[in-house]
């Protein structure tokens, strides 16, 4: 019978071990589902992993891995502060849309200006927006109690409506001929995020998303605020003994990922994607918490957990267009990966023992 | 002393877990109608003995045998089929649940509710243990739970009924109450296998003891032919030594404490009543009580956790009602918590973040907010140093140290940052003897050097041996503090009680 | 007819509009109440409804499709149960991914379905009675489903209340390791109630997707599962609280649909944020009464177990 022992301290060899046996074990199991659907495994697995980066065409597809990865390095660094300290923030989704119509809802209200300080007021109206909805499910569980998990959550359908209704109605672009859609950010010089070397896909939200994930590492690894938010999510009444207010972290926490969140999706509307329109979120929002977590929280681990990520959505935009490869399969295969690291994971606190078996 | 006349038989029990031998050869025997001790300190292997008689554990080897047949029950059900009945130190109620649902969860094929709670009626009151089946467990005091853990054994008619540590969570008159009841359990035929570290408890309740230590038996007396000093020297090994009060004096007011009420942290906690005392330099103040009654509430409210409403907390005269731990902290106000995994210590973390938990404030263990990861690491090792915590180094986890240990580290971490009040819980609960007294003479030594120290504890000889007053927290209630000296266990248990434990006490 | 609703269809479409939540949030409440918080109730609702729906276009038998849609839920919860009780995986992270992992699976199963109507399920002929007018259209028009949700219900609420079984899931729920120390086996009750919440979310799903709107569309649980959740904590974890829940949202969803029909001048995307966030301000509403009340959440939900004596 197989056992599971606790160990006595946490492994720091398997926390960094089981993220990447977690990526060959759903490599395998991808491999068996893309088997299933009647494709070459081997094959699917070189065309999502391999040619994005090394094969004939990986000049173009290496700049858009990073435009895939800003927004999902820069979500993820806010959600991991918080779900480190036990703080489930799990409408990224609405918060990136929310920052996104503040952001465009400035911009195309001054249309047509030149002023260069429209960009930056951008982005501060977007870190806004993505904060104060982050704020909702905060007050609401500070003050009442409620359950922060079902509130951002429900806000992520209310952001979608909201997103729709301002694509059809308030933001539609006057001379977009009754398509629904805003103007195109694009062809708005001042208020566009450009790329900034070009070919390499990197606009302002990737320079964020580095500097979101610099200014994690020395909070959560090096200030005591955050060993302090460290110790909430390992230990509530400790923290509160070590003077943490539980209240005051439920703002902070939420309140920087809704920033974040609203800062990726602001990057995204004012470059990559240009316009306001209802399908204009891609779940970033979601796929960050799998980013969140197979970065096991830590902010490097993000920074490479957001990179392979991103490497898994143009690999597979390339195995739809090669092999006909289903884009749902590649949810699927991000699923998995979250699965087998969850799953893995038990080893860093506990050893498995095969032998006789105790009582259970 | 024939062979046949035995209930229970074991010979050669031996389980062993990864580091340690918990039982080792353990050998005895218990006779029907026989109240038998098994007596040792924290850790000897008691609590694993007993499971393994019950089917919780399974040893490795050795035998038992039980109405003699062979017996080794591979889970508790098959133990309480054979007449195997066992009351927990922690008890396995369900708060949320009524009387009479976790009396059934306890039985095998418990008959309908309504005809259940009938039952429940007529055993508590053959046995003198009141009990409502329709009421909340939440609801009910410790001593009441623990009458719902022995009705839910009697109502199956053990043979042999298991008490592990039963009168931990009682005040004297429940002790008294309880042993009535096991001396009429024991002359209908009852076996009772005792399991306790108290030692006047078992010379005056059982009829054999078997000690043991390490895992092994080294003893087996009649443990009235005993004193309770050879019994302890028994169970310990070594002459005991006794700890140093002197070079004491009391100075001025401290810490002064008015009017201070607040309503229960949890749903099944109590309010804090109306406390008040004053706490002078040097003194050491033991709040007795039994578990429950307000006890972690104090400690909150004391540590700065919970505020609480203007001037009803003062040091100094200075009012700090409204400041947090950390600023408590800063003024000198520590605090030690009972709970020492997940409270007192983050059981993941390495002693040097755990250092860092509570150490900023008066040691200079952060740079303009940032951690100073090598003076963390250098505080750790000289709290590890100066209260000799057994542990590899102060980057191993905190939960990997046995509770003596991680008790030594937290006392001690709070003490070398020279607190000019402290205020600790259960300092010595779960812990060995050998580390009790050091960190009974830790609290003194820290006494005589002028802080004032709270020592909150169910151990009312530890309380005795180290308070310099005395004061009983009952259901959110303080009594007005008291001189130790003089005082006797009659009148504390008076005071632990309340007019509620004189009521019971009269049934 | 009250400002163009008619108030009679209302609450006839009230019945059928909750009946995709109703199942899934007493599969939940069962899982709940044996102390596993299982977030994964919106994957395996669609789970659920491209299973049953994939089943019943296969087999031309709607009954089969529901009886695929129930395993389809209960198979995906049994990853959950596998990851969160053996290897005591956090049981919030696991419910996501197992949301996120559904909604990617039921994507790529459901190509090639999408467009087709499924074989219809019956309404049950209750013959005079549902010629009654008023009551008739309401109570008595409606298909097997629905009744079936109303029994199953009803059954949770005895199995809760009244029968051993329930006393030992919930003793398992409010404290696992008393019930562990008394011989139950916590892993297993919790695995059973893990695979009963799957099976009822799947039921759900694929009530959805055969009866409802009825065809596949990707993502067409659009929350369902979250508001089924909500529905467990306004219920205060009892069944027949649940039965008022699910028929206040099932009544606000048939509303607003009605609002849209009847034309007023808010825009749909505005109306179609109701049911939202209803669901946010009752769970407001529920937690600032419960604030100081009872607690009335199972003591160990969300809590790994690991038997360490």
């Amino acid at each position: 019978m197989i056992q599971l022992i606790k160990r006595p301290t946490p492994s720091k060899a398997w926390a960094w071990a089981t993220p990447i046996i977690a990526v060959f074990a759903t490599m395998i199991a991808g491999g068996i589902l893309f088997a299933a659907l009647g494709k070459n495994p081997f094959e699917a697995i070189r065309v999502i992993f391999w040619d994005p980066l090394f094969g004939s065409n990986a000049a173009y597809f290496r700049g858009q891995l990073l435009v895939k990865a800003g927004p999902l390095i820069l979500i993820a660094a806010g959600l991991a502060v918080g779900f480190r300290a036990g703080i489930w923030n799990i409408g990224a989704e609405g918060q990136y849309i929310i920052g996104a119509i503040c952001g465009a809802s400035l911009a195309l209200s001054v249309y047509p200006s030149e002023s260069a300080w429209l960009f930056p007021a951008m982005v501060i109206v977007g870190a806004l927006g993505g904060w104060l909805w982050g704020m909702i499910p905060a007050l609401l569980k500070v003050t009442f109690g409620t359950s922060e998990i079902l509130v951002s959550l429900m806000l992520v359908y209310v952001a979608e409506n909201l997103l729709a209704y301002m694509a059809f109605g308030p933001l539609k672009n006057p001379e977009g001929f009754g398509f629904p859609g805003s103007r195109n950010l694009q062809q708005y010089p001042s208020a566009h995020n450009p790329e900034l070397i070009a070919g390499t896909g990197a606009h302002w939200g990737v320079a964020a998303a580095i500097v979101a994930i610099i200014a994690t590492y020395i909070l959560m690894h090096r200030h005591i605020a955050g060993f302090r938010i460290r110790v909430a999510g390992e230990a509530p009444r400790a923290a509160r003994f070590a003077g943490v207010v539980p209240a005051r972290l439920v703002v902070f926490c939420l309140g920087l990922s809704g920033a974040l969140a609203g800062l990726a999706g602001l990057f995204e509307v004012a470059g990559p994607s240009g316009q306001i329109t209802d399908s204009f979120n891609a779940g970033y929002g979601f796929t960050a918490i799998i980013v969140a977590f197979l970065g096991r929280l830590h902010p490097i681990g993000i920074l490479l957990a957001g990179l392979l990520m991103a490497l898994t959505y143009i690999g597979g935009d390339m195995a739809q267009l090669m092999l006909q490869l289903p884009a749902a399969a590649i949810q699927v295969f991000q699923g998995m990966l979250l699965f087998f690291l969850l799953g893995f994971d038990v080893l860093t606190n506990y050893r498995i023992r095969i032998g006789k078996a105790q009582a259970a | 002393m024939t062979g046949e006349d035995k209930l229970l038989r074991i010979e050669g029990l031996t389980k062993a877990y990864p580091g340690v031998v918990a039982n080792d050869g353990v050998g005895f025997a218990v006779a029907p109608g026989e109240i038998h001790a098994l007596l040792g300190e924290n850790g000897a292997g008691k609590s694993t003995l007993v499971k393994m008689i019950y089917g919780l554990v399974k040893p490795d080897s050795g035998t038992m045998e039980f109405r003699g047949s062979p017996y080794m029950p591979p889970e508790p059900r098959a133990a309480r089929a054979a007449g195997v009945a066992m009351v927990f130190q922690h008890f396995s109620l369900f708060e949320a649940l009524n009387v009479a649902e976790n009396v059934a969860l306890g039985m095998e094929n418990p008959p309908p509710i309504r005809q259940l709670a009938r039952e429940i009626r007529e055993i508590s009151e053959t046995y003198g243990l009141p009990l409502d089946p329709a009421r909340l467990v939440g609801d009910l005091s410790a001593g009441e739970r623990q009458r719902v853990e022995i009705v839910r054994c009697l109502l199956q008619d053990p043979k042999l009924l298991i008490m592990d540590e039963p009168t931990s969570v009682l005040t004297p008159q429940e002790v008294e109450i309880l042993f009535h009841t096991l001396r009429k359990l024991a002359r209908e035929g009852t076996a009772i296998l005792y399991i306790s570290h108290k030692l006047e408890e078992i010379r005056s309740l059982c009829d054999h003891a078997t000690i043991l230590r390490g895992g092994k038996v080294v003893g087996t007396c009649l443990p009235r032919e005993k004193t309770a000093r050879e019994l302890a020297e028994m169970m310990v090994g070594t002459e005991f030594k006794s700890t140093d009060r002197s070079g004491r004096t009391l100075g001025e007011t401290v810490l002064s404490v008015a009017g201070l009420s607040l309503p229960p942290m949890t749903q099944f906690g109590p309010a804090l009543k109306d406390i008040r005392f004053d706490l002078r330099a040097g003194e050491v103040l033991g709040v007795g009580g039994v578990a429950g009654n307000g006890q972690e509430e104090l400690l909150a409210t004391l540590a700065g956790e919970r505020v609480s409403a203007p001037s009803t907390v003062k040091l100094h005269g200075t009012d700090i009602a409204g400041l947090g731990p950390n600023a408590r902290r800063a003024k000198g106000v520590l605090a030690a918590p009972e709970e020492r995994l997940g409270h007192a210590a983050v059981p993941n973390m390495s002693l040097t973040e755990n250092a860092i938990l509570t150490g900023t404030v008066r040691k200079p263990l952060t740079r303009k907010g940032f951690v100073d990861l090598a003076a963390a690491r250098s505080f750790a090792e000289d709290v590890i140093r100066a209260f000799d915590v057994r542990t590899p180094g102060p980057h191993v986890a905190a939960r990997a140290l046995s509770g003596g240990n991680l008790q030594k580290y937290v006392i001690g971490r709070e003490v070398l940052q020279e607190p000019e009040v402290l205020i600790v819980n259960q300092p010595t609960w779960g812990v060995d003897a050998a580390a009790a007294a050091a960190i009974r003479q830790a609290i003194l030594d820290l006494a005589a050097k002028g802080a004032a120290v709270i020592v909150i504890s169910q151990d009312l000889d530890e309380l005795m041996e180290i308070a310099d007053s005395f004061a009983a927290l009952n259901e959110g209630r303080m009594s007005a503090p008291v001189p130790t000296e003089g005082l006797t266990l009659e009148q504390i248990g008076l005071m632990l009680g309340g007019a509620h434990g004189m009521q019971e006490a009269a049934l | 007819m009250i400002g163009g609703i008619d108030i009679i269809a209302l609450i006839a479409t009230l019945m059928a509009a909750s009946t995709p939540v109703l199942l899934a949030a007493t599969g939940e409440l069962i899982a709940e109440k044996s102390g596993v918080l299982n977030l994964g109730v919106e994957g395996m609702m669609i789970m659920g409804a491209v299973g049953g729906f994939a089943a019943a276009v296969a087999t031309g038998n709607p009954v089969l499709g529901f009886v695929a849609g129930a395993f389809a839920g209960a198979a995906l919860a049994m990853i959950f149960a596998l990851l969160t009780q053996v290897f005591l995986s956090n049981q919030v992270a696991t419910g996501l991914a197992l949301t996120l992992f559904g909604l990617g699976l039921s994507a790529l199963i459901g190509k090639g379905y999408e467009g087709i109507r499924p074989p219809p399920t019956a309404k049950l002929d209750f013959g005079p009675l549902s010629d009654i007018p008023g009551l008739g259209q309401i109570f008595f028009r409606h298909d097997w489903v629905v009744y079936l949700s109303l029994l199953l219900v009803a059954a949770t609420w005895y199995f809760l209340r009244k029968t051993r079984g329930g006393l030992i899931l919930r003793a398992v729920g409010e404290n696992h390791d008393a019930a562990h120390a008394l011989g139950y086996r916590v892993i297993a009750v919790r695995f059973a109630a893990l695979a009963f919440g799957g099976a009822m979310a799947g039921l759900g799903g694929a009530y959805l997707s055969l009866v409802r709107v009825p065809q596949w569309t990707e993502g067409m649980t659009a929350g369902a599962g979250w508001i089924a959740l909500a529905i467990v904590v306004f219920a205060s974890w009892r069944a027949e609280r649940v039965l008022i829940g699910a028929y206040l949202f099932g009544g606000i969803t048939a509303l607003q649909l009605q609002l849209q029909a009847a034309e007023y001048s808010i825009p749909v995307h505005l109306l179609s944020m109701a049911p939202y966030l209803i669901t946010i301000i009752v769970l407001v509403i529920l937690s600032a009464i419960h604030r100081h009340g009872v607690q009335a959440a199972p003591a160990s939900l969300g809590r790994s177990f690991h038997a360490s004596s």
